[in-house]
Formats: C-alpha cells, sequence, structure tokens
C-alpha cells in the first residue's frame, strides 16, 4: 500500500480574481491560525492523525510523497515547510527516494528560499505560471510577472529540484496565439512537467461576478477544446507526453503524488480543507474507504485541534457503488487508463458492450493487458464516457 | 352553546344559509373568508394562516385559489343562530367550472369587488353565471383599507351593474376585518334559506370529490331534500351503485362526522368505494331503502379548450398514469383524457384542459401528489378537417391532421370580453386584430373605463394573448372569454424534425400567415434548448416536404472537469451522479437527448423573434414557396 501526505496551506498575499480557493489573505488569522503559528498546529494535526490512524487499525507505511499545496505554502518561511516534513519523518519514516514538492507562486521564492528548501529535502517545486502573456495575467489578476517564472525555475533546476509549471488557458481575451506565446514559453523553460487547466469560473468569484454583468465574456467551450489539443501537440513535440487529462511529463517525471490520488491510495491530509482517503481494514463494515475532509475555517480547525481532536468538519464512507463510480472516473483520466477485466469484477456487471461501442465512436482505446485509454477526443469529453460506463457498470 | 339546535342534521332548513364568494380573479376572496372563519371563531387564532381555504401547497405557493372550498360556519344575528354555508371559489378563468359547480350549492352570492380595481372582466362572468342560477347577489367592495380604494366611483359602477343603490353596495377590508360582521349580518337577511323538502325522499347532488389514499373517495356534497344517515345505505342515481357508507359528516372547518345530514345542509360522504369510476360529480345520491324517483338536474361538462399529450418519461410509469389521471379526475371534474401513442413518446395520454394555467397546474399536480416524471406536448387546440374526399377528422392532436389534400379547416371561435381603461382602447384593438379578432360592441361601464366585445380564435387567445394584453395596457385591461361557434380557417401543419427524422410531438397546426415564423422560432427554440451532444444535431421545420427553417446545434467538443485532486474527488463524484439523474429526466430521441422543456417550447415562441437572424430566417422561410 502507498501512503502520501498532503498539507494544505491557506494563505495567500493577494486573492487572484477567479480563485476560489480556501485561501486567506489576512496575515492574522487568530491563534494557531496565522501565518506565524501555522506550522505548529499543522504538526499537533499530524500527531493527531497518526493517533486516530492506530486507533483504527490502519497502520501506514513511510510516506512515499508529500505535497504542499494552497494557497500559497511558500508565503511560510522555509523552515516551517520542513519543520512539517520532519515531523511527518519522525510520525511514520519517509521512503529513499520520495517525492517532496511544494507549490510556490513565482513571486514568493527566490534562490535563496528555493535552496534552502533543498537542503531540507524537498525534490520540486511547482509554479503557478497561468500565462506568459501579460493581459492574459491581468484580466487572472495575478501578482506576479513573466520574468519571476524564468527566475524561479532557473533558482530550482540549479539547486538540482524537479521543475514543473501550471498554465491556465480560456481565460477571457486570450486569442488561439497568446495560448500558444504561453505554452511555447513555458516549455522553453526546460521543465520536467507541465499542467494546464482550463479555467473554471465560479459565480462567488469576482471574475464570475464581473462574466454575469457582462464585463467580461464567458469561457467558450469550443475555444477551450481547440487550447486542450494545442497544449497537448507542443508538449508531445516538446517530449512530455500525457499521463493525466491536465498533465503532460518527461517520462519518469510524472508528478507521484498526484497519479496517487488517480489510482486510490491512501493519504493524509493537514490544513484546513485538506481531504484525506483510508482504504478500510477488511471486516470494518461494508464500506471499502473513508474520505474525511479538514474544517474549512483556519480559525475553526486551530481551536479544534487545540482541543486535541482531529479537525474534520464531515466524512463519507465510500460503498461498493460509489468505489465503482471513483475507479471509473479516476482510471479514466489517465494514461495507463482502467483496467477494464478488474473493473468488471468488483462491479459485477459485465461492460464490454459499452467499451466496444466508445471504442468505435473513437473515445478510448484498449491497450495492453485489456485497459481502456481515452483518446484525445475521450479526455475532451471525458464525462460522457465515464457516464456512460457508469450506465453499465452500475 | 349549540347543544340542541343547528347540530348537523338537525338543522332547520330556515336557519341555513349557502353561500358562495365569487370576484375577479385576486379581488380577496380568499382573504375575506379567512375574516369570516376568525370571527365565527370556528378557527383558532393559532391556527390561522392566510388564505386559510387555500388548503393546497400549490395554491398557497402561487397565491391563487384553484379549488373551490366548502365549509360551514356559525353565526348569531339577531339573538338568533345560523348555520352559513361557505364556498369559497377561485377568481381564474380556467377554473371557471369550480365556480359554475359551487353556484349549484347554494342560493346565494357575494361579489366581491376589488375597491383599488373596480369590476373587471371576470366579476362580470361570474356575476353572469350566478344570475343565471337565480342566487340573491351581495355586493361587496373589497380592500377599502389601501389608500388607493376608490369605493365611491366602484359603488356606482356596481349599482349599474345590478341595478341596486350605490348605498347597498357593502364595504368590507379582508385585512383588517372592518365590515365583515355586517356582511355575515347582511347574508343571513337577504340569502333565501334553502327550499327543498326536508320531508322527502333524499336527494343530495354531488358538487366536488377528491380520492384520499387511506379512505378512499371522498364526495361534497349539498342536501337538497330529505336527510342521510350515516347507518343507511346510499345508492348513486347516475352511476347505479349503492354502499355502506363508511362516514357522513361536515367541514368546519376540518372535516367533522356527524350521524345525520339534513336538507339545505353542505357536507360530505365517504363511501368506502376505491374504485373511482364510482363517483362522479353532478350525480344525485339518495337514500337506498327510500330511492327518490328523480335525479337532480346535474351538471353539463365542460368544453376543453386545448388539449395537449401527457407521456411518462419512462414508458413503464403508463399504468402509474392512468391510475393517477383516474384519481386526480375526482379532484378535477374538468379534466378529460383518453389514451394516444406518440411515435417519440410512447403511451401517454391526450388531455383536455379549459386552459393553458389548468393544464399546468394538472402536469404539476401529477408530479407532485403522484410522483410521477412527464413530459406534456405544446397544446393546441380542436379543429375540424375535411380531407378532398370528404371525409372529416376531429383533430385534437397536430398528428391526427389527415395528409395529402384538404377541402376546409374549421377552428373554433371565442367571444371575448375585455374590459379596459379607456387610453387603451388603440392598443387592444391594435393586439385583437393581430389575433385575427372581429369587433365587435363595446360599452362604457363607466366614465373612464370600457368593455370591448370581440370574436377571436380560440387559438389565438389561449397561448399569450392574455400575457400581451397586460403589457400593453400596463396591466390594467382584463379579459374573459368564453365559446362561441367556429369558423373556416386556413391552416397548415408544421413539422419538426430532428436529425432528419419527424418528431410527431412537435407538429403544430398553425395559421399559415404565422407558419413560416413559427418554424423558424421552434427551430431556434430548440436549437437553445436542446443540450450539444457528441455529434451534430440538425433540426428542421417543415410544410408537407418542404424545409422552411433549419437550425444545427454543434457537436459538443468539451465536456471534463479540468482539475480532479485529491479534495475533487467526493465533488466530483456527486456531480456526476447527479448528471446521471438529470439525464434520466431527458427523453431519447433516437440518439438525442431531449430535455422536458423542449416539449412545450412551441408555447414561448411568441415572445422573441424581433432580432436580426429571426427576421431574415423567415423571409427565406417564406420564401420557399412557389
Ligand atoms: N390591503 C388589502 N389587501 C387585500 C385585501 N384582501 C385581499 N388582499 C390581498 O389581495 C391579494 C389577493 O387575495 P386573495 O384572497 O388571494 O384573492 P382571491 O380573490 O382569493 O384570489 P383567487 O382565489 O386566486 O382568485 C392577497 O395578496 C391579499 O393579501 C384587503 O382587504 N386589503
Ligand atoms: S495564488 Fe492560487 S490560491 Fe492564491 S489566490 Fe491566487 S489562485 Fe488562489
Ligand atoms: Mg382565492
Amino acid at each position: 500500500m502507498t501512503y502520501e501526505v498532503y498539507v494544505h496551506v491557506p494563505f495567500c498575499l493577494r486573492r487572484c480574481g477567479y480563485c476560489d480557493f480556501n485561501t486567506y489573505t489576512a496575515p492574522d488569522m487568530g491563534p494557531g491560525a496565522s501565518r506565524g503559528d501555522y506550522a505548529s498546529t499543522a504538526i499537533a494535526e499530524l500527531r493527531l492523525l497518526r493517533r486516530w490512524q492506530l486507533g483504527h487499525g490502519i497502520d501506514e507505511p513511510a510516506v512515499s510523497s508529500v505535497f504542499f499545496g494552497g494557497g500559497t505554502p511558500t508565503v511560510l518561511p522555509p523552515r516551517d515547510l520542513i519543520a512539517i516534513v520532519e515531523t511527518i519523518g519522525e510520525l511514520w519514516g519517509i521512503e529513499d527516494g520520495a517525492e517532496i514538492t511544494t507549490e510556490a507562486n513565482p513571486d514568493t521564492v527566490d534562490a535563496d528560499s528555493i535552496g534552502a528548501l533543498a537542503d531540507g529535502g524537498f525534490t520540486r517545486i511547482s509554479f503557478g505560471m497561468q500565462s506568459a502573456v501579460p493581459h492574459v495575467l491581468r484580466t487572472l489578476d495575478r501578482t506576479h510577472t513573466p520574468r519571476n517564472v524564468a527566475e524561479g525555475v532557473r533558482a530550482a533546476r540549479g539547486a538540482g529540484l524537479e521543475t514543473s509549471v501550471d498554465l491556465i488557458y480560456g481565460a477571457p481575451g486570450e486569442s488561439l496565439d497568446d495560448w500558444r506565446a504561453s505554452v511555447r514559453t513555458a516549455l522553453a523553460l526546460g521543465v520536467d512537467h507541465l499542467s494546464a487547466y482550463a479555467l473554471t469560473v465560479e459565480a462567488r468569484t469576482k471574475m464570475g461576478r464581473r462574466i454575469a454583468a457582462g464585463e467580461l465574456a464567458a469561457p467558450d467551450d469550443d475555444d477551450e477544446a481547440a487550447k486542450y489539443e494545442i497544449v497537448d501537440d507542443m508538449c508531445a513535440a516538446a517530449g512530455l507526453r500525457w499521463y493525466e487529462i491536465s498533465n503532460w511529463a518527461r517520462p519518469g517525471h510524472e508528478s507521484r503524488h498526484n497519479l496517487g490520488y488517480w489510482r486510490n491510495v491512501d493519504w493524509a491530509g493537514v490544513g484546513p480543507g485538506a481531504h484525506s482517503h483510508y482504504t478500510l481494514p477488511a471486516g470494518d463494515g461494508p464500506a471499502r474507504s473513508l474520505r474525511a475532509w479538514d474544517l474549512l475555517h483556519p480559525r475553526a480547525w486551530a481551536q479544534r485541534v487545540r482541543l486535541g481532536d482531529v479537525p474534520w468538519a464531515d466524512s463519507e464512507r465510500i460503498g461498493a457503488d460509489e468505489d465503482v463510480e471513483e475507479r471509473v472516473m479516476l482510471g479514466m483520466r489517465l494514461r495507463e487508463g482502467l483496467d477494464l477485466a478488474e473493473i468488471e469484477r468488483v462491479s459485477g456487471h459485465d461492460a464490454s458492450a459499452v467499451a466496444d461501442e466508445l471504442v468505435h465512436e473513437g473515445l478510448v482505446e484498449r491497450a495492453r493487458g485489456g485497459r481502456l485509454v481515452a483518446t484525445r477526443r475521450g479526455r475532451l469529453l471525458n464525462d460522457a464516457v465515464i457516464e456512460r460506463l457508469f450506465d453499465a457498470l452500475l | 352553546m349549540s347543544q340542541h339546535h343547528n347540530q348537523p342534521g338537525f338543522t332547520d332548513q330556515s336557519a341555513i344559509r349557502n353561500f358562495c364568494i365569487i370576484a375577479h380573479i385576486d379581488h380577496g376572496k380568499s382573504t375575506v373568508a379567512d375574516r369570516i372563519l376568525q370571527l365565527s371563531g370556528i378557527v383558532p387564532e393559532r391556527e390561522m394562516r392566510d388564505r386559510f381555504l387555500d388548503r393546497m401547497d400549490i395554491e398557497q405557493e402561487r397565491g391563487i385559489t384553484i379549488k373551490s372550498q366548502a365549509v360551514r360556519v356559525p353565526w348569531t344575528y339577531d339573538g338568533q343562530e345560523y348555520t352559513l354555508g361557505m364556498i369559497d371559489t377561485p377568481g381564474h378563468v380556467d377554473f371557471t367550472y369550480e365556480v359554475s359547480r359551487a353556484l349549484a350549492a347554494c342560493e346565494g352570492a357575494v361579489l366581491l369587488v376589488d375597491a383599488t380595481q373596480g369590476i373587471e372582466a371576470q366579476t362580470l362572468s361570474n356575476l353572469y353565471m350566478a344570475i343565471d342560477h337565480d342566487l340573491t347577489i351581495i355586493p361587496v367592495l373589497n380592500k377599502i383599507d389601501l389608500p388607493s380604494a376608490e369605493p365611491d366611483k366602484h359603488a356606482e359602477e356596481i349599482a349599474g351593474l345590478i341595478g341596486c343603490d350605490p348605498s347597498d353596495v357593502l364595504r368590507v377590508s379582508g385585512k383588517t376585518g372592518e365590515g365583515v360582521r355586517e356582511l355575515l349580518d347582511r347574508i343571513v337577511v337577504d340569502v333565501p334559506a334553502p327550499s327543498g323538502d326536508p320531508d322527502g325522499d333524499a336527494r343530495a347532488l354531488i358538487f366536488d370529490s377528491v380520492y384520499d389514499s387511506y379512505r378512499g373517495i371522498v364526495t361534497y356534497i349539498r342536501m337538497v331534500d330529505g336527510e342521510l344517515r350515516s347507518r343507511e345505505k346510499l345508492h348513486m342515481m347516475g352511476v347505479g351503485t349503492t354502499y355502506d357508507p363508511i362516514e357522513i359528516g361536515v367541514i368546519s372547518p376540518d372535516m367533522m362526522p356527524t350521524r345525520a345530514l339534513g336538507a339545505g345542509e353542505v357536507g360530505y360522504v365517504i363511501t368506502g368505494a376505491k374504485d373511482v369510476s364510482q363517483s362522479k360529480v353532478g350525480d344525485t345520491i339518495t337514500s337506498a331503502a327510500h330511492p327518490a324517483s328523480e335525479a337532480l338536474p346535474g351538471y353539463r361538462d365542460p368544453q376543453p379548450m386545448v388539449y395537449a399529450g401527457l407521456f411518462p418519461i419512462d414508458n413503464a410509469q403508463f399504468p402509474e398514469l392512468r391510475e393517477a389521471l383516474d384519481k386526480l379526475k375526482l379532484n378535477d371534474a374538468a379534466l378529460v383524457y383518453e389514451p394516444e401513442t406518440s411515435v417519440a413518446l410512447g403511451f401517454g395520454f391526450r388531455c383536455g384542459f379549459l386552459g393553458l394555467l389548468h393544464m399546468e397546474i394538472v402536469s404539476e399536480r401529477l408530479s407532485r401528489e403522484f410522483g410521477l416524471d412527464l413530459i406534456s406536448t405544446a397544446p393546441n387546440v380542436p379543429y375540424e378537417v375535411t380531407s378532398e374526399d370528404g371525409t372529416v377528422h376531429r383533430v385534437t392532436n397536430p398528428s391526427e391532421f389527415p395528409e395529402g389534400k384538404i377541402k376546409r379547416i374549421v377552428e373554433p371561435v371565442v367571444a371575448a370580453d375585455i374590459i379596459t381603461p379607456k387610453e387603451f382602447i388603440g392598443a387592444v384593438m391594435e393586439l385583437c386584430q393581430d389575433h385575427r379578432g372581429v369587433m365587435g360592441t363595446m360599452e362604457y361601464i363607466s366614465a373612464d373605463r370600457v368593455e370591448m366585445h370581440y370574436r377571436i380564435p380560440l387559438a389565438e387567445i389561449v397561448f399569450d394573448f392574455f400575457d400581451q394584453l397586460k403589457s400593453r395596457t400596463k396591466g390594467y385591461a382584463s379579459l374573459d372569454y368564453h365559446e362561441d361557434g367556429e369558423q373556416a380557417a386556413d391552416l397548415v401543419k408544421v413539422d419538426i424534425l430532428i436529425q432528419g427524422e419527424k418528431v410527431d410531438a412537435f407538429s403544430a397546426i398553425v395559421h399559415r400567415d404565422k407558419a413560416y415564423s413559427y418554424g423558424v422560432m421552434m427551430t431556434k427554440k430548440l436549437r437553445e434548448l436542446i443540450p450539444r451532444q457528441q455529434f451534430e444535431i440538425p433540426i428542421q421545420a417543415a410544410i408537407g416536404s418542404r424545409i422552411i427553417a433549419r437550425e444545427t446545434i454543434r457537436a459538443l467538443r468539451k465536456d471534463v472537469l479540468a482539475k480532479c485532486y485529491g479534495g475533487d474527488i467526493t465533488r466530483k463524484r456527486k456531480l456526476l451522479e447527479k448528471q446521471k439523474a438529470g439525464k434520466k429526466r431527458m427523453k431519447m430521441l433516437g440518439h438525442v437527448e431531449v430535455p422536458q422543456e423542449a416539449f412545450v417550447a412551441a408555447l414561448a415562441t411568441g415572445e422573441t423573434g424581433n432580432d436580426r437572424d429571426t427576421k431574415d430566417k423567415i423571409r427565406a422561410a417564406q420564401k420557399t414557396e412557389g
């Protein structure tokens, strides 16, 4: 069994206009929840989680990966992030060659801080680049400049870290050429890994309100489809191949941490709003696994930790049907695909007719070992593929 | 207090007053009824809520009365105790049949008029009906608490209409209760006591019914002659069946069992029957031991104004739909239906309604009260079509429209009465002309308001006419209409094709002048309503084999969530589950998933149509001719 730890750092210097993540810009969020004492609360939570696991017959192995996400983890000083990694090592151990990643906003790191992270055991940095085009960055309300990114990536490579950048496509006003320019710039940085996400507009964000008011154009599905094809082609040409719908990497440089999510491994989530996932020991009722998530607000989260309780807001037990749904929807996102025979066995239903149809319609291909893998069209129409498989398997 | 007299079944007719409250929609009938329930003390203060007699959720939510409701209310006047049988009625024109059945159970009618609005179209139609039933009319102005009320002016109007003195028009407020006590006294004084034969053979008129899932059929009756006792066998003279009743009682304000019901009283009978064909409004109940020789006159069945198909999305629910309609019919006597089959939608029913609101209410009640997921097709009026060979077809469904050459088409016509302030006369005339209306007479009902009479094809009036009338008269005009014969018309059938396949449920019969714009609007509307799918979907409109309009729904290219990391998994799974449930509510036409709303899209085609694209396409469609 593989085991990972995710750490959510809920702070940003400023909120981007499209962002509805669980993040806060106030430096002082009250005792235990402020930037200054976040690390100590997170460390306390790690200890509570270990105690909970053992109390429930879950004895996790050494972690294979740690991922700091946010928010902007790099608003915290490197020593705080490193202290958290050290505690994880103390509680569970860290596998040799484990992947230890932090997300970073280009304007919150410099060569020194990157060097400190590398010395503290980090192996990988994922930069929130989003775009290389100034007017697109402005629409997205980002604070950094294209130059910051290049400096960050260079420093990271210099420190021996693996590098990745995130891009967003489909922002109002972004042309196909703008998008090509962003992808070209990102690849020219020599990164090992690239994530590209279609802009998702949430109604309650500043951008959502501006679109509703007609000030900005809403993203267009056809435009986004074209941009997906562009990034897919350009990455392939640069030697980065897709391994998940929104992720491309030089072979061997895939994010092991994120692959864990799609392969349904166990992980502990730490920090406000972080999710955890545990396979339940056999004999513990009908549920196959447990998903739980922390209280969203840092203050409520910190208070609960202070009381000595695991700070979960709620949890759900994944029964047999939900388990099949999750395996299908996660598996179909991956290049390694869905093991058809396995899922048919788990669900007790035959899906070969639907699989044949999907192949015939050019949405999936059959790969080695009887696995179903989405074609590019099938990646773009992934929800439709998943729903058809649901119909057959549930 | 009333230990000895006025007990149900033991009330002397001379102490009974049966009346209904009638008015134009929203003039405050149910609100005045609230004050009456409160004043009489039968609804305790803490149980009181607004529009108490609007008992259905759907009535409360929409703020309108759909069903008439009878209640027994005690009232003391001049030291003597009286029993009032009150019926609150709906005001909307689609529910006129509810009013007419209530009128037949009463001797008097309270004609309520909103003192800020004055007489409106349904004030007149309801008044005329009440006069035809020979009822005593008590004219009342309501809402006198409002600053904009003009009671003197409207009292004049009413006096002119019914030939009384303006000072005879009572003034009340359903909001404050002012004047309601005087109204009740006036009812006792003016409304005649029932005059049936208390010693004769029992005869009771069924004026309404409802299906109760625990107790079976509940019938609401007005005793005309004699007496019915709870332990005596009953006989339904029309359907010819005999029962041991489970319960007899009165409603005050809820069902209260009693030992008997006597002449003149209003109450209910639970027969214990579960077979819905065993009960019919208008039937006469008598005693099985001493049956009456002659039934009461009963009711004339109302003619449906519009027809539409109702189909279960899941065809396996057809038997449930039949059962639901049978049960609903008990509580909605104006509903008619017969089975029909659609190529696109499978087995369902062609239903007749008194109007679009009635249609909407029926399908909403079917889904709320019976848990059915239904598709309703675009409504249409009935036509009589004669083919060239002389065969006559009655067409209540466009798919029955005969192929080939047509000799003659006859459409139903209504007499429409419109009341409007005089400054909108021009606007109303223009609107009626646009709708092929022919003007009759026009009368002033006061210095500044007129009543205009038109003959208009029914098909022109049932859809969006009323909305347009309201918007062109700033909401001031009101409309009433009733059947008035038929006329020949130049109509054509427009078909809609999806992916080249004709979808019978989308066909419509429209006037030739409007066929092109109908085709263009309908294809545009469907393009908006049908979600993009994995393949391109052509949508065409055709008259016969001639295509007059075409739209294309482009293939869907992207349908995927960009991010799916640890915290997104639960949300994403729930989203997919929801989408899956949503798909169940779509209808598959060939490979195309079509949402429920699409089938009534034709209803809304009147709204838009002033944009450039629409105009160009209509022009192009017209050119396809000849
Ligand atoms: N101010 C004021 N408002 C009133 C009065 N009577 C009724 N209303 C309001 O008028 C509206 C319509 O009242 P209803 O009692 O539902 O009218 P109705 O005649 O029963 O309506 P339908 O049954 O749908 O025809 C509601 O908003 C009432 O609150 C009144 O005397 N004064
Ligand atoms: S940096 Fe990321 S988490 Fe922070 S506000 Fe911007 S988008 Fe949101
Ligand atoms: Mg009412």
